[in-house]
C-alpha cells in the first residue's frame, strides 16, 4: 500500500469529524430553521381537499379571520416521524382546543386516507399538496413541519422536525404561548 | 445506599481502567511478564464493578427507588417487573452503563479466553480495550451519572415509553450492544497490532472468533429490533432507513466484509493492511452510532435526549480513537510487507469484490445518512432529509451484484480458479434459478421487473450456495452413508458459511415478498361486516373493553375463514397508557410461513352519522415476511456453527506453526 493511499481514511475521517464539529454548535438546533416567511403573511394557495377524505381542503382564505392563532402542520403518510409527532399534535387539539390545519405532503391520497383512518384524524381542513409546489411556497425543508400562524394571516413561528420530546413540546409550547393561542401554564 | 455504591464501584472500574491503559502495554515494551500479567486481573476487575454498578442500578428500577433520578424519568411502580429490569438500559445513562459493561465483558473474556494469544500481543490488546473503557467510565462519571439522586423523591414515576415495554425491546439493546461494542476488542486487536509492528495468518486467526461473536449479536440485535418494529409497533414495516437504523447496519456491513478479509488474511496472508483498516473503521462506525444518537445531530425517532455538552465529550472521544488509530494506520500500514499474490479469478479476488461492494455499500448509507449535515454546513443552514427512495435507488443496485458474487464466490479456489469450470457446475443452478422465478412470475400476478430480478438472484444464492454443499459431501454421487460421513467431516466453519449464506437467500425471499405482493385493506367496520383479503374471509365481530396490568383497551374480534373454513380469531387492541399519557396500537398476527395476516384497530376517523359506532380497522397480509426472521435465524446460527469450529476454538499453537500448515494446505 502507498503511503499517500494509507493517509487517506485519516484525512476522511478528519473532514467528516470537522462536519460533526460545526454541527454540535449549540446555536444550531437541527429543528430550528430560521425562516423568511416570520412575521410575513402567509403564501397565497389554495389546496383542495385529500382524495376519499371527509376533511375539506384548505386555502389561504382559511387561515385569516379565525378567533386566535392556528397550527399548520406538513405531514405525510410515508413521514416515520410525523407518526410519532401525530399524538402529541392530537393531545394539543383535544386537551387545548387549538385549531390544527393540515398539508398533506407529496402523498398518495390513498396512503394518506388510510394513515389518518388508522390514527384518527384531529385535522379541521386539509390541503392536499400532490405535487409540493405549495411546499415550495412555503419554503418546507422536509416533513413535518409546523407553522403558526395569527388571525389576520401572518406567519408567526415554524418548527422544523417533529414536535416530539420534551424539549421540542416546551419551545411549541411556548410559541403557541407567545402568539397568544395558549394560556401560560395551560399545558403544564 | 446502593446508589452510592454503584456510583462508587464506577469510580473503582476507572482507577483500574487507568492502570491497566498503561501497564501492561509499557510491560510489553520492555518484556516484564509481571506488569503485562496484570491485565488479566485488572480486566476481572473492571467486569466486577462495572457488573457491581449495573447490578446497582438494576436493584434501584426493580424496587422502584425513587430517589434516584434516573428511575423517575424512566420507571413507574405500576410497572411489570420484566419492564422494571429493562428500563435499567432504557435511557441515555442505563444505555451508556450497559455500554461499558460489554466493553469490559469483552476485554475480560479475552483475559480469560485468550491463553493462546501471545503475552505480548495480548497485553497490547488489553491495554487498548482499558483507554476505550476509560473514555466511557469518564464521560459517564462526569456528564452521565446514572445514580444521580433527585430530592425531594416524587410519589412515583413518569414510565418508561409504552412503545418500549414489550419483550423484544427489552431484548434488542443487549444483543445490538454486544455486536456494537463486541467490535472494540476487535479494534483493540488491530491497534495492538499495529504498534507490535507484526499482522499475519496467526493475528487473523485469533481475531476472528471475536468478529464472529459481534457479527451475531449484532445480525440478532438488528433482525430483533427490526421485527419489534413490524410487530409491536404496527409500522406495517420492518426497514425505514431512520438514521438510527442506518448506523447500526453500516456496522455490520464493515462487519460481514472484516469477517470475509480476515479469512484473506488467514488462509492466504493477503489483504493485511485492508483488514486492520476494516477492524478499524466497524468499530469507528459503532462508536460513530453512538454519538449520532446522543449527540441531537440529525432528527430521528429513536434518539435520545439532546444534549451538546454530551455530543462534545464524544466527538472528543471520537477524535481521539477514530483519528488516533487511523493516524497510527497510516505510519505502520506501508511497511506491513504484502502476502500471497492471485490470479483476477480466485478466491481472493471473489472475497475482494465482496469487500468492496460491501464497503460502497456502507458509504451509500454513511453518505445518505450524513447528507442532511453536509449539506446544511455547504448552504450556511438550508436543511433538507434523505428518505428510503435515495437508499432504495443506490442500496439495491449494489447489493444485487454480491448476492451474484455470493452464489459464486464458495466455488473459487485459491490462488487462481477455473473458471469454466466452475461456469460448468453453475450452469445447472443459473437454468434452475430462471426456472423458479417463472415459476414465480407464473402463479403471481404481475409486479416490479426488479422484483422478479433480485427474485431469481436470491434462487441463485439459493440453490448455488446448496449446490456447493452437496458437491462438498458428493450427495447423490457415493452412497448416501458415504455423503454423511463427509458430512460429518466437513469443517464446521463449512456448513457455517452455507447455513449463512442460505439464511441471506431466505431473508431476501422475505424482502422481496413482503415488498412487492402485500395487500392492504382500511375499512370503517360494524359488527358483522366482512372484508375480503388475499383470499382470507375476515369478519369483524365487534369491539370490548378489556383490562391490563398499567392500562386499558378497546379490543376488537375477528373471525377469519378461508374457503368456508373457520381459521383463527384475531384480537387487535388499542391500548391507552394512563400513566403516561400514550394510546398504543397492538396488532393482531396470525403468522404462518406463507404470510402474515395483521389487523390492527383505530376509533373512527370523525364522529359523523355515517361512521357512528363503527370502527377502522386495518388488514394487512405480508407475503413471506417470516422468511426474514427466519433468515435472520439462519445467519446467527450459521455464525455460531462457524464459531464452534474445532480450529477457531482450539486456534494457532503458534505463528511458525501456522504458517506450516498453511503452506502444506496449498
Amino acid at each position: 500500500m502507498g503511503r499517500l493511499l494509507a493517509f487517506v481514511p485519516l484525512a476522511v475521517a478528519a473532514i467528516l469529524g470537522g462536519f460533526f464539529l460545526w454541527g454540535l454548535n449549540p446555536d444550531r438546533d437541527p429543528n430550528n430553521i430560521p425562516s423568511v416567511l416570520i412575521s410575513q403573511p402567509a403564501p397565497e394557495f389554495d389546496l383542495a381537499a385529500v382524495d376519499g377524505l371527509e376533511t375539506p381542503g384548505l386555502s389561504r382564505a382559511d387561515l385569516v379571520g379565525n378567533p386566535g392563532p392556528v397550527i399548520v402542520n406538513v405531514f405525510a403518510s410515508w413521514c416515520v416521524p410525523c407518526r410519532a409527532e401525530h399524538g402529541v399534535l392530537t393531545q394539543m387539539v383535544e386537551k387545548d382546543g387549538l385549531t390544527l390545519f393540515g398539508i398533506n405532503y407529496k402523498d398518495k391520497p390513498e396512503d394518506a386516507t388510510k394513515w389518518l383512518a388508522e390514527l384518527g384524524n384531529p385535522y379541521e381542513r386539509i390541503g392536499s399538496d400532490l405535487s409540493g409546489r405549495e411546499g415550495i411556497e412555503w419554503g418546507l425543508s422536509g416533513v413535518p413541519e409546523t407553522f403558526i400562524v395569527g388571525s389576520d394571516g401572518t406567519v408567526l413561528f415554524r418548527y422544523v422536525g417533529p414536535v416530539v420530546g420534551d424539549a421540542a413540546i416546551s419551545t411549541f409550547t411556548e410559541a403557541l404561548v407567545q402568539a397568544g393561542a395558549l394560556i401560560r401554564g395551560q399545558n403544564g | 445506599m446502593t446508589p452510592e455504591i454503584g456510583h462508587f464501584a464506577l469510580a473503582l472500574a476507572l482507577a483500574l481502567a487507568l492502570v491497566q491503559s498503561v501497564l501492561p502495554i509499557i510491560g510489553a515494551g520492555r518484556g516484564n511478564i509481571l506488569w503485562m500479567q496484570s491485565a488479566r486481573w485488572s480486566s476481572f476487575g473492571q467486569f466486577f464493578f462495572v457488573g457491581i454498578a449495573f447490578l446497582a442500578l438494576m436493584q434501584a428500577f426493580i424496587t422502584s427507588d425513587f430517589t434516584v433520578k434516573n428511575v423517575v424519568e424512566n420507571s413507574n411502580s405500576l410497572k411489570p417487573l420484566l419492564f422494571k429490569v429493562a428500563g435499567t438500559w432504557g435511557s441515555h445513562e442505563g444505555s451508556l452503563l450497559l455500554w461499558t459493561l460489554i466493553l469490559t465483558v469483552f476485554g475480560a473474556a479475552v483475559a480469560l479466553f485468550g491463553s493462546n494469544i501471545p503475552l505480548s500481543l495480548k497485553a497490547r490488546t488489553l491495554s487498548v480495550q482499558a483507554w476505550i473503557s476509560v473514555g466511557f467510565l469518564t464521560f459517564m462519571l462526569l456528564t452521565s451519572n446514572p445514580f444521580d439522586r433527585v430530592f425531594p423523591p416524587p410519589g412515583d414515576g413518569q414510565d418508561l415509553n409504552p412503545l418500549l415495554q414489550d419483550v423484544g425491546l427489552a431484548m434488542h439493546p443487549p444483543l445490538l450492544y454486544f455486536g456494537y461494542v463486541g467490535f472494540s476488542i476487535v479494534f483493540s486487536f488491530a491497534v495492538a497490532a499495529l504498534i507490535e509492528g507484526r499482522v499475519d495468518a496467526a493475528w487473523a486467526r485469533w481475531v476472528r472468533p471475536w468478529t464472529l461473536a459481534a457479527w451475531m449479536s449484532l445480525t440478532a440485535g438488528i433482525a430483533l429490533g427490526s421485527w419489534w418494529a413490524y410487530y409491536e409497533l404496527g409500522w406495517g414495516g420492518w426497514w425505514f432507513w431512520d438514521p438510527v437504523e442506518n448506523v447500526s447496519f453500516m456496522p455490520w456491513l464493515m462487519g460481514t466484509a472484516l469477517l470475509h478479509s480476515a479469512i484473506v488474511t488467514e488462509k492466504r496472508d493477503a489483504f493485511k493492511s485492508w483488514t486492520i483498516l476494516l477492524a478499524i473503521l466497524t468499530f469507528s462506525l459503532s462508536l460513530l452510532g453512538t454519538f449520532i444518537v446522543r449527540s441531537g445531530l440529525l432528527t430521528s425517532v429513536h434518539a435520545f435526549a439532546v444534549d451538546p455538552e454530551r455530543g462534545l465529550y464524544i466527538l472528543g472521544l471520537l477524535a481521539v480513537s477514530i483519528g488516533g488509530s487511523l493516524a497510527l494506520f497510516a505510519w505502520r500500514a506501508p511497511t506491513m510487507e504484502p502476502g500471497g499474490l492471485f490470479k483476477p479469478i480466485s478466491r481472493e479476488a471473489g472475497l475482494l469484490v465482496n469487500n468492496l461492494l460491501l464497503a460502497t455499500a456502507t458509504g451509500i448509507v454513511l453518505f445518505g445518512t450524513l447528507y442532511p449535515l453536509f449539506y446544511e454546513a455547504a448552504t450556511g443552514g438550508e436543511k433538507l432529509s434523505v428518505g428510503p427512495p435515495f437508499f432504495n435507488a443506490s442500496f439495491i443496485p449494489v447489493m444485487l451484484p454480491l448476492v451474484f458474487a455470493m452464489g459464486m464466490g464458495p466455488y473459487l479456489s485459491w490462488k487462481r480458479a477455473d473458471l469454466a469450470g466452475v461456469l460448468q457446475r453453475l450452469r445447472f443452478v443459473a437454468v434452475l434459478a430462471v426456472l423458479a422465478t417463472l415459476v414465480i412470475w407464473y402463479l403471481a400476478e404481475g409486479g416490479p421487473v426488479l422484483g422478479y430480478l433480485s427474485l431469481m438472484l436470491a434462487f441463485w444464492l439459493f440453490f448455488a450456495t446448496l449446490r456447493e454443499w452437496a458437491m462438498r459431501i458428493k450427495l447423490f454421487e457415493v452412497p448416501f452413508p458415504e455423503s454423511l460421513r463427509r458430512a460429518h467431516n466437513l469443517p464446521r466453519s463449512s456448513h457455517g458459511m452455507t447455513l449463512a449464506h442460505a439464511g441471506l437467500a431466505m431473508a431476501m425471499f422475505g424482502f422481496i415478498g413482503s415488498t412487492v405482493w402485500k395487500s392492504e385493506e382500511i375499512v370503517f367496520v360494524r359488527p358483522g361486516t366482512e372484508i375480503n383479503i388475499a383470499g382470507f374471509d375476515v369478519t369483524f365481530e365487534g369491539a370490548e373493553r378489556a383490562r391490563g396490568p398499567n392500562y386499558f383497551a378497546d379490543r376488537g374480534k375477528l373471525r377469519v375463514d378461508r374457503g368456508g373454513m373457520y381459521v383463527t380469531d384475531l384480537f387487535p387492541e388499542r391500548r391507552t397508557y394512563p400513566v403516561a399519557q400514550t394510546t398504543t396500537t397492538e396488532s393482531a398476527i396470525r403468522s404462518t410461513l406463507a404470510g402474515d395476516l395483521y389487523a390492527s384497530i383505530a376509533n373512527p376517523a370523525a364522529e359523523d352519522e355515517r361512521t357512528q359506532g363503527s370502527w377502522t380497522l386495518r388488514i394487512l397480509y405480508e407475503p413471506l415476511v417470516n422468511f426474514i426472521w427466519i433468515g435472520s435465524a439462519m445467519l446467527v446460527l450459521g455464525g455460531s456453527l462457524s464459531l464452534s469450529d474445532r480450529r477457531l476454538r482450539i486456534g494457532a499453537p503458534s505463528r511458525k506453526a501456522t504458517t506450516l500448515v498453511a503452506l502444506s494446505a496449498e
